[in-house]
């Protein structure tokens, strides 16, 4: 563990908390490192990454086109699997798109400061999520030039949607968390983008940069409303973000399948989002914390507390499995008892075990700090969750209405080839969208990081530290 | 002529600095920050800010939007019976998600507008972009602007003032480009 920051300058014993910014790094070293990962040339990985997720994503609009121009039965969803792998991938997606408002909102509501140096990325990750997310279901429909359908205004019909069902509060749960996460994002962006405006040379790139900044001056008649309504932002972000996956977990919990039907969904959905989410930050950061040599703003400690998160989340998802089995035979109810034996020893059986052991044996390691600080290990256990989180998608919905209350509709489900190149694609927008957000926009919160600093306290005083004066020229 | 730029190399000499601005009885004077600095906002003589009361207001029209837009299609303009469900008023629990939901995003909408609506934003110019070492409050410099309008500013007095508080490279700005 890294050596805490000394307390003695001040004289009260307390317990040495761990700096967030290692080294004692200086506001200027700050801006230039992050500044620098946006204007200077990207390394070769970049391109050796970016390109395929380029073809990936030429393919999704490929494998869209074909649907339109096709029909939606290119995909393998039939009878009894009507949801098949677009729901799984859709919830997947939203479930990845949690962790960045939590970090972003409930964090900061929490005080818990070392979310600095990672909510900037983890919003990035959060929209992206979510604009895969969309695809789905706005393709699912079948009819994709009617989408427009799904929201409240008057068509050549006068018909309105039907607001007693789920899956129209999905719409509007998904649309209101994507709108607010961008808000969030963009106002969490504004000093950061005036930062870079400031350092480029007059051109194209500082006139984009100086419009979105939007004449930002660093003024503290300004701060204190920016401080309000970000602020404001974390509250409403707070109760909205655990609406989401609530919300999402009501599309199956109101309905009457076996295996869906439990009042435990929107908690253990909210928490395997968390969970979820979590694990795909540290797969990106920890490679671009590498990359751009940036460890002393993500430290050991910050993956430390990730790692913990994941452990608790994964533990309560893993209650929550364990649970289920329970309700299934402790309720009497046949047809639930008949979906859970289904689902550990019928046809999708492997999925469930893959499922059990992604999301709640391989977190386990993170009991012992020796994995929590060895990124490898660290990295490997989010890939599994990674992994066991779209499993679990899939066992929750194709399991479940593959086999329901009518035996005679049974089938098995099995995906085209386009479904499976469409999420391929769908994984090359995320990792491409988040690349192209490494290169044009500072990846960690400058001004929030600079702010957690112990020379940004107006009473620190620096007593025989030079380096700690953030003016150094 | 806009007014005075004064630089300060630390948060702590800008939060000293800020109060004996105030305590001068300065009016039309900002600090420039690279992050917000807990405590400038008393050391300014600044009140909270009014966001939350324009906040709340935005989220009270998301409510009625969401329960009006409910309740007139549901009920009035076109009912539908699903799954046997009552069409009047008691269905109304299932009008809260997005009752819930529409509060947030209208909520979320005026805290970004009435936010920057409050802060006299976007203004893509000012005279303060017309110094040249100003730009350095977006890295790791700190400063306070004294506007040539304001009631106490004198030309040579604030000047030496603004030395006398801590200030450094002091730059009359000028209003024109």
């Amino acid at each position: 563990m890294p050596n805490g920051t000394t307390t003695e300058q001040t004289g009260i014993q307390a317990l040495p908390r761990e700096p967030l910014v290692l080294r004692q790094r200086s506001m200027n070293w700050i801006t230039n490192r992050i500044c620098g990962i946006v204007e200077n040339r990207q390394p070769l990985l970049w391109w050796l990454l970016f390109l395929p997720c380029a073809a990936l994503m030429g393919m999704l609009a490929f494998c869209l086109c074909y649907l339109v121009s096709t029909g939606v039965g290119v995909w393998g969803n039939n009878h009894p699997v009507g949801w098949g792998w677009a729901i799984t991938n859709f919830v997947f997606w939203i479930g990845i798109g949690h962790a960045g408002t939590l970090i972003s909102a409930i964090l900061f509501l929490t005080r818990q400061k070392w979310r600095t140096s990672i909510n900037r990325a983890a919003e990035a990750m959060t929209l992206f999520a979510v604009m895969c997310a969309g695809i789905f279901p706005a393709f699912h429909v079948g009819r994709f030039w009617m989408v427009y359908f799904l929201a409240p205004i008057p068509n050549a019909n006068s018909i309105w949607q039907n607001f007693k069902s789920a899956l129209l509060w999905d719409v509007f749960a998904v649309s209101t968390y994507f709108t607010v996460s961008v808000i969030f994002w963009y106002l969490g962006l504004l000093p950061d983008l005036a930062t870079i405006r400031d350092r480029c040379r007059a051109g194209v790139r500082k006139a984009l940069y100086g419009i979105f900044a939007l004449g930002w001056r660093g003024s503290n008649r300004h701060w204190r409303h920016y401080e309000m309504a970000y602020l404001l932002l974390a509250a409403l972000s707070t109760p909205l973000v655990l609406s989401v996956h609530t919300v999402v977990s009501f599309d199956f919990a109101t309905s009457v399948v076996p295996g869906w039907h439990t009042t435990i969904f929107p908690p253990y959905f909210v928490a395997g989002a968390i969970f979820g989410g979590f694990a795909m930050v540290l797969t990106l950061m920890i490679p671009a914390r590498a990359v751009y040599g940036l460890h002393d703003l993500i430290t050991p400690k910050h993956i430390d507390n990730m790692a913990k998160i994941i452990l608790l989340t994964g533990s309560i998802v893993g209650y929550a499995y364990i649970m289920e089995l329970f309700v299934a035979w402790y309720s009497g109810n046949k047809y639930e008892a008949a979906a859970f034996a289904n689902r550990t020893s019928g046809h999708y059986r492997y999925y469930y075990y893959a499922m059990f052991f992604c999301n709640v044996i391989s977190p386990q390691v993170f009991w012992f700090s020796w994995c929590r600080h060895n990124v490898w290990m660290v990295m490997a256990v989010a890939m599994c969750v990674n992994a066991g989180m779209w499993y679990e998608r899939f066992v929750i919905i194709i399991t479940s209405i593959a086999q329901d209350h009518l035996p005679g509709a049974w089938d098995f489900y099995r995906a085209s080839w386009v479904e499976k190149w469409t999420f391929a694609g769908t994984l090359g927008l995320f990792l491409g969208l988040f690349l192209l957000f490494l290169r044009f926009l500072p990846v960690i919160a400058m001004s929030e990081v600079k702010g957690v600093l112990p020379q940004s306290n107006p009473h620190h005083h620096p007593a025989n530290d030079d380096r700690a004066g953030g003016g150094a020229h | 002529m806009f007014g005075y730029l004064a630089e300060f190399p630390t948060a702590a000499a800008v939060y000293e600095a800020a109060r004996r601005m105030r305590d001068a009885g300065y009016t039309k004077w900002d600090v420039h920050s690279p992050f917000p600095i807990h405590g400038m906002d008393e050391a300014m003589g600044l009140r909270r800010s009014i966001l939350p009361y324009i906040v709340f207001f935005g989220g009270a029209a998301g409510l009625l939007t969401a329960f009006l837009l409910q309740y007139g299609t549901q009920v009035e303009l076109y009912p539908t019976i699903v799954q046997a469900k009552p069409t009047n008023i008691y269905t109304v629990p299932a009008f809260f998600p997005v009752m819930f939901e529409l509060t947030i995003l209208f909520s979320a909408f005026t805290a970004l507008f009435g936010g920057l609506a409050l802060m006299g934003l976007p203004r893509l110019h000012h005279p303060l972009f017309n110094s040249r070492h100003f730009t350095r409050f977006s890295d790791d410099l700190f400063f306070i602007s004294l506007e040539a309008g304001d009631p106490v500013f004198s030309k040579a007095e604030s000047k030496r003032f603004l030395e006398e508080i801590g200030g450094r490279n002091i730059e009359a700005v000028e209003d024109e480009v």
